[in-house]
Formats: structure tokens, sequence, C-alpha cells
């Protein structure tokens, strides 16, 4: 893997809300970052003094394990303090509003907070609220954009590049989040992306944004040399999206004979939680070409690469 | 007391005239309309209107006045003052208070507020269905002898194809016109905006354009089978512009309206998670503000109305899917359908008719006209006036504009009701 020479200079912002607004310097200036924070995470102490005296607050409306855990792990490996807050929604529906939620909670002074909501645009609401920072945890429909680095990462250390390669993202693509950030982070990182699944996943328009359609599962892995499958919400079923979890898995769902049809070292993904036998077969998935956990591992780096930045990456030399 | 207002240049569509005239106004009536200084101004309150646009008031046939229920929002004497400031000198509000207006008595206690408050005209809209549930019809009879002047269950479309059959016969018996809310709200679903790459880019759900259109089109079908007076509500897309036309070359009794953010603002408006920019219908697409353009041209849209919709704050600064529908417009309607005369889409007298003589023809009440005899509802109006929209300024309780900051030409000098002057802007009476 080729460093670009891009320095973490290149990102000043004061929240990630996105990658659609992200150039491709920022891009590589976090997943520079995050490779240089990796190591950290493989030493026998897991930290340094980066984010020392720093406050870092998770918000979270919507159930999350994984997302979570990961920005906190971040966090700490920084040394920053960590608060998390878990909002069951139905709660937040009867008492305070998410302004007032979160201004209570800059009363704190806190530096970043990490916030995930199930309605679109609830970070970007604090964000114009607050004076610290907010990181988008994942917001509805709209984006996850840590989600969307992680990958990002994964597929440059397995590749070399983020440039011409063929991506195909296969799944709910209306519901995902996953698929709208990285629809917007491989595309400004000049890769060609493919989406597929049923049309009722698929919504209008996705053409607009410079992305190939496809209702074909094989189609879509053809010559790909990476191949992202969608968790598939399952309360879909019997909600017009589609019949059965048998029908869908049946012709969207990825095995061993998808992969004959891909580049020969293409990379299996998949952000998590896994629906085994549904979206993937369990050979697959624990297959040679799967890069799942790898994906968790980076999702780390990825986020104390965020956080750093976010914090004015003070310190000289990255990884301190 | 008697009115003389002199010097200013009169369009009154309704007698096709267009030439400069002194008004004399005697008991909140039009006693005369003739050649300047022709009356002398001996003993009369004289206004000089010179440089100025005096037109028939402009009625404002989609309001929302939230009296009864939600006056932290707006009540009948702030929307009433709203209207004035905007150059309306009469509105109908629709049923969606608290309780819904579907009795004389909510009826009745409208007109008395709005009696109270002095201001414009007002005109209860009254519901189609009891509580506007879609259900069970309301008591049409009542309530137009109680002084309702159309039906409607704005907000809440009338899902059910045989109720809207029987409100269309039932409102036939009585007169009345049917407003229709046109939605298919399984179409819409959970959608919060127009179904297309902004919806898509922002992640929020969408609501296509057909929810709209196959709901115009089954009223117009229920028109034609009972017979009945059929009116559409804030058109917003092309699709139905080219349905409503057809019905009307097909000599159905169909009249439709449109609001002045349908042509002013698309989707791109919702960026940002803008909850000012959300309404029902949404704002859709260019395509979309080009064919409503077009059908406010050809006359395919007969009138230009607010659905002026007060919202609070709390309604509004919340997440983009909790924020309720509805923008305020009494205060922006005219400078922003002016733009329409200053693009050469409508020439001034069509846009006046628009908002004048459609409405009053369409609703059956006085208005419309600057005929000698008629009520003096007069709208004067600075054609030149450059200003800059500023919610902080506006007379509605309510601040949920989109237009806020938006430089606009030309609006309201002077509202006058029945002869008396309710509003008018001291740019230009400064004296």
């Amino acid at each position: 893997m080729q460093t670009t020479g891009a320095k973490a200079t290149s990102f000043r912002r004061k929240d990630l809300l996105g990658l659609a607004e992200l150039s491709r310097e920022e891009i590589q200036a976090i997943l520079d970052t995050a490779v240089s924070f990796k190591e950290i995470s493989t030493r026998s102490i897991k930290k340094v003094p980066t984010l020392r005296g720093k406050t870092v607050i998770t918000l979270f409306y919507e159930p999350s394990t994984r997302t979570r855990t990961s920005f906190e792990i971040a966090a700490k490996r920084l040394s920053a303090d960590t608060v998390n807050l878990a909002i069951a929604a139905s709660s937040a529906v009867k008492g305070e509003t998410l302004i007032d939620t979160a201004k209570n909670l800059e009363a704190m002074r806190p530096d970043i907070i990490i916030i995930r909501h199930s309605f679109s645009g609830a970070p970007h609401l604090l964000a114009q609220r607050l004076h610290c920072s907010v990181v988008n945890a994942g917001d509805g429909l709209h984006e996850h954009p840590t989600q969307g680095l992680l990958d990002l990462l994964t597929v440059w250390e397995a590749k070399g590049r983020l440039h011409d390669l063929k991506v195909a993202i296969v799944g709910d693509i209306a519901h995902s989040r996953v698929a709208r950030s990285n629809i917007h982070g491989f595309r400004t990182m000049g890769s060609q992306v493919i989406v597929a699944g049923p049309q009722t996943m698929l919504p209008p328009y996705l053409p607009d944004l410079g992305v190939e359609v496809s209702y074909s599962l094989p189609e879509a892995v053809r010559g790909a040399d990476v191949i992202m499958m969608l968790r598939l919400q399952l309360e879909r079923q019997g909600q017009m999206f589609f019949p059965t979890l048998r029908e869908y898995s049946r012709f969207f769902g990825l095995n061993q004979g998808h992969l004959a049809l891909a580049r020969p070292e293409a990379l299996v993904m998949h952000p998590g939680p896994l629906n085994r036998g549904v979206e993937i077969a369990p050979e697959v998935a624990d297959g040679l070409q799967s890069v799942i956990l790898q994906q968790v591992t980076n999702g780390v780096a990825v986020r104390m690469a965020v956080l750093y930045l976010l914090s004015g990456g003070e310190q000289s030399g990255a990884a301190a | 007391m008697e009115l003389l207002l002199k010097g200013g240049l009169v369009l009154d569509p309704s007698q096709d005239l267009e030439e400069r005239r002194d008004l004399l106004i005697i008991d909140g009536r039009l006693a005369a309309l003739v050649a300047p200084g022709t009356l002398p101004p001996e003993g009369r309150q004289v206004v000089d209107l010179t440089g100025l646009l005096v037109c028939p008031g402009l009625i404002d046939m989609h309001t929302h006045l939230r009296e009864p229920g939600q006056e932290y929002k707006e009540t009948i004497a702030t929307g009433s003052q709203a209207a004035a400031a905007g150059g309306f000198t009469a509105v109908a509000c629709m049923p969606n208070t608290l309780p819904v207006n579907d009795s004389a008595t909510v009826t009745r206690y409208i007109l008395e507020k709005a009696a109270q408050a002095q201001g414009v005209r007002v005109y209860p809209v009254a519901a189609i269905s009891q509580g506007s549930e879609g259900a069970i019809l309301a008591e049409y009879g009542d309530q137009k002898e109680a002084g309702a002047v159309a039906l409607s269950d704005d907000g809440k479309p009338v899902a059910n194809s045989q109720l809207m059959r029987r409100a269309l016969e039932y409102a036939r018996t009585f007169d009345l016109p049917v407003i229709s809310h046109s939605e298919d709200l399984s179409l819409t679903s959970n959608g919060v905006m127009h179904e297309g790459l902004v919806s898509l880019q922002l992640g929020l759900k969408g609501i296509p354009a057909a929810a709209e259109e196959v709901a115009v089109f089954r009223d117009i079908e229920l028109a034609r089978l009972t017979g009945a007076r059929l009116h559409i509500a804030h058109v917003s897309t092309a699709g139905s512009v080219q349905i409503i036309r057809r019905a009307k070359s097909q000599g159905i009794k169909v009249t439709a309206e449109t609001a002045p953010h349908y042509f002013s603002l698309t989707h791109e408006a919702v960026r940002g998670f803008n909850t000012n920019a959300k309404m029902s219908p949404p704002l859709r697409t260019e395509a979309d503000v080009a064919a409503i353009k077009a059908g406010l041209a050809d006359g395919t849209l007969d009138c230009i109305a607010t659905d002026h919709a007060p919202h609070s704050v709390l309604e509004k600064e919340v997440e983009f899917d909790r924020a309720a529908n509805g923008v305020i417009g009494l205060e922006t309607a005219l400078g922003l359908s002016l733009a329409l005369v200053q693009e050469g889409i409508l020439t001034l007298a069509q846009l006046i008719t628009k908002l004048s003589a459609n409405p009053a023809r369409i609703l059956g009440v006085p208005g419309g006209t600057l005929q000698v005899g008629a009520p003096a509802d007069i709208t004067v109006i600075d054609l030149q006036r450059p200003w800059i929209v500023d919610v902080q300024q506006f007379k509605s309780k309510s601040r949920n504009s989109p237009f806020h900051g938006r430089n606009l030409t030309g609006r309201a000098a002077m509202t006058l009701v029945d002869g008396k002057i309710l509003y008018r802007d001291n740019e230009n009476f400064s004296r």
C-alpha cells in the first residue's frame, strides 16, 4: 500500500456528517491517519495520550453494539474520557427534544458528541446548533460515514488502491445508510460502483449518483473487485419489499458459486451483523476472500483517526 | 365619512379596466370610479395613491388560521393581520382546527372571532367528513346556513372513494364546492419529501408525484360522475396539471389552485434538512415548477392560494421526519406571485384575476371587482418596491417561511376592507 503523502492537515472540519461532502484529499487524509494509528492497537499497552483531557460522548438513539463499542475503544486508546448515553427512542418521543438533550450535554463541555439516530439529518440539526464537534454514527437512511471510511481503508489495504476498482453493493439500497456512504466514498476515490437488488429496494434516481443499477446478483458481481453485501432487515419481509426470506436469499444471497464470476482476488465485505444464510452463505462469510473481521478491526483505527482530526490534529506525528 | 383614493392606476380585470382613476368610497361601498381630479377633495378624507396600483381586494382561498385549538401558532386575529399586511382582504380558512370544523357551532365560533378581530373577511371551509376522519358525512346544510362557503378535509385526504362520491353528491345538493386535498396516503406511506435525487441523497423517504396524481385523477372522475363542483387544492406536479387540463377540455366542472412555493422553490430547498421547506404536497422538481407556471399561464390553474400553514418552533426545530408539514404564506404570496409577471409568465391582469375574481367566483363570495356599488375591498400595490423577506417583521404568529432573506419586488401598500384601511405600509405613506 502506498501512502499518497496527503497530510492530516487536509481534513479541517468541525464535524463529520457524511462522505458526500468530503473531497478525495480529505478522505485520503483520514485514511492516512488511520493507517498510522493501526499499530497502536497491536501494542501490549494499547493507549497513547493524544486526546488526554478530551471528553467524548456517544449519544445513541438506536440500538448498536458494534459501532458504539468501536467508537468507545477508539476514544479510550487515545486517552479521551468517554461517556455513553443510550436513549430509547420511545422515551425521547415523550420527553426532551433532541436539541434540548444535546444542549444539556454541551453544557457539560464535551469536545465531541457522537450521535446515532433513526432519523436522517439528526446529526446535522445538532451540528448547526452546537459548538462542539459532532460525528455522525449513522442517521436514518442517510449516511454512516465512519462505516464508509473503514470499508475504504479495508479495500485500500487489500488492493493497494481505491481507484479503478469495480465495487458491487448488493441488497436493500433504499434503506441503507451504509450503501449511501460507500457509494459516495468509492465514487469520490475514483472507483466504479454497481448496485443490485430487487427493484423494490433500489430507489429511483440511483443512476444520477453515478452508479450502475442491476436487478441481478450474478450480473453485479461479474468482474467485481469488491462485493459488499448489505444486511437485510428481516422486518422488511411482508412490508411489500420482498415476499419471503427464502426467495430473497435464492436470488440475492451471495454463495460460493457467485465468487467464481468475480475477479479472482475479489473481497467479500459485510457491515454486520450478519444474517447467515440470508444475504450471505456461511462458507462465504468465513471464506478466504472474506474481510469482514478486518472491517471491524479497521473500524477502530478509522474512528481514532476521525476523533483525532476533529480535535484539531494537534500533535504533529499522528501516532504520537 | 367619505374616502377619496386619488391618483392610482386602477386595474380591474372584471371590467377590463386599466387606467388612472379616482375612487370614492361612501359607507364602505364604491360610490364612484372616475377620471383623476374629477371629484373635489373638500369634506373628504383623501389618500394619494399616485404611482401605485389599485386592484380588487385579494382573496386567499386556502388559509389555516389554527383557531380554535392551536392559538399558539396563529389566531384569527393575527392571521387576519398577516393577511391584510400581505394585501389580502379575505381568506377562506380550512377546517383542520381543534376541534375540526365539522359543525355549525365551530363555523359560528370562527365567524364571531373574525367579527371581533375587525380584520379581513373570513370564510370558513367546513369539513367533508365528521372529524375529517373520512368515514361519515358532516352536516353540509347546517354548515352552509351558518356561513361555510366550501367543503374540504384538507390535510386529511378522503381515502374512501365511495365517501368522496357521496360527499360530491351531497355537496351539490347545497351547491357547495368540494376542495380536494389530493393525496393517496398509501403511496405517500411515510414519505417526508418529494421522491427524487434529493430524497435519495438525503436519505429521506420520498413521496412520488403519483401520490398526488392518482388522487387528482380519481376525484376528477368522481366529479364527472356526480356533476358536482370540484376544486383541486395546492397542485404541485406536472402530471396533475395535465390531468386537470384534460378534464377542463372535456367540460368537467373542475377548478384548481397552486401555491407560491410550488412555482418559487424546488425540492433542492430541503437540502440541509430544512424543515421550513417541508410541506404537503412536497416541493417538487424544476420540470414540475415549469409545468405549474404553464398551467397558470394557460388557465388550467385558476387561482394562487397561500396554503398559509403556521407552525411554531415546537413543530419545526426538530428532526426532519418529525417536523410538521406547512409553510406560512400570507405575507409573501403577493411578492412571489408578482415575480410571475416580472418573468412574463402572466400579465398583471391575469395575476390579479387569479388572486381575486377567480377565488371569489369559485367560493361564491363577494369581491373580485371594483364595480360601483360593490363593497370597497381594495388592495393597493407598490409594484416597484424592492424588499427583503424578514420573518421577524411578519404579523403572523409563526415564522416558518423558507423565503426568509429572499429579495422580492412589489408588495401591498394598503389594504382596505369595507372601505376601512386595515393596513398601510409606512414606506409608502410616511407623511
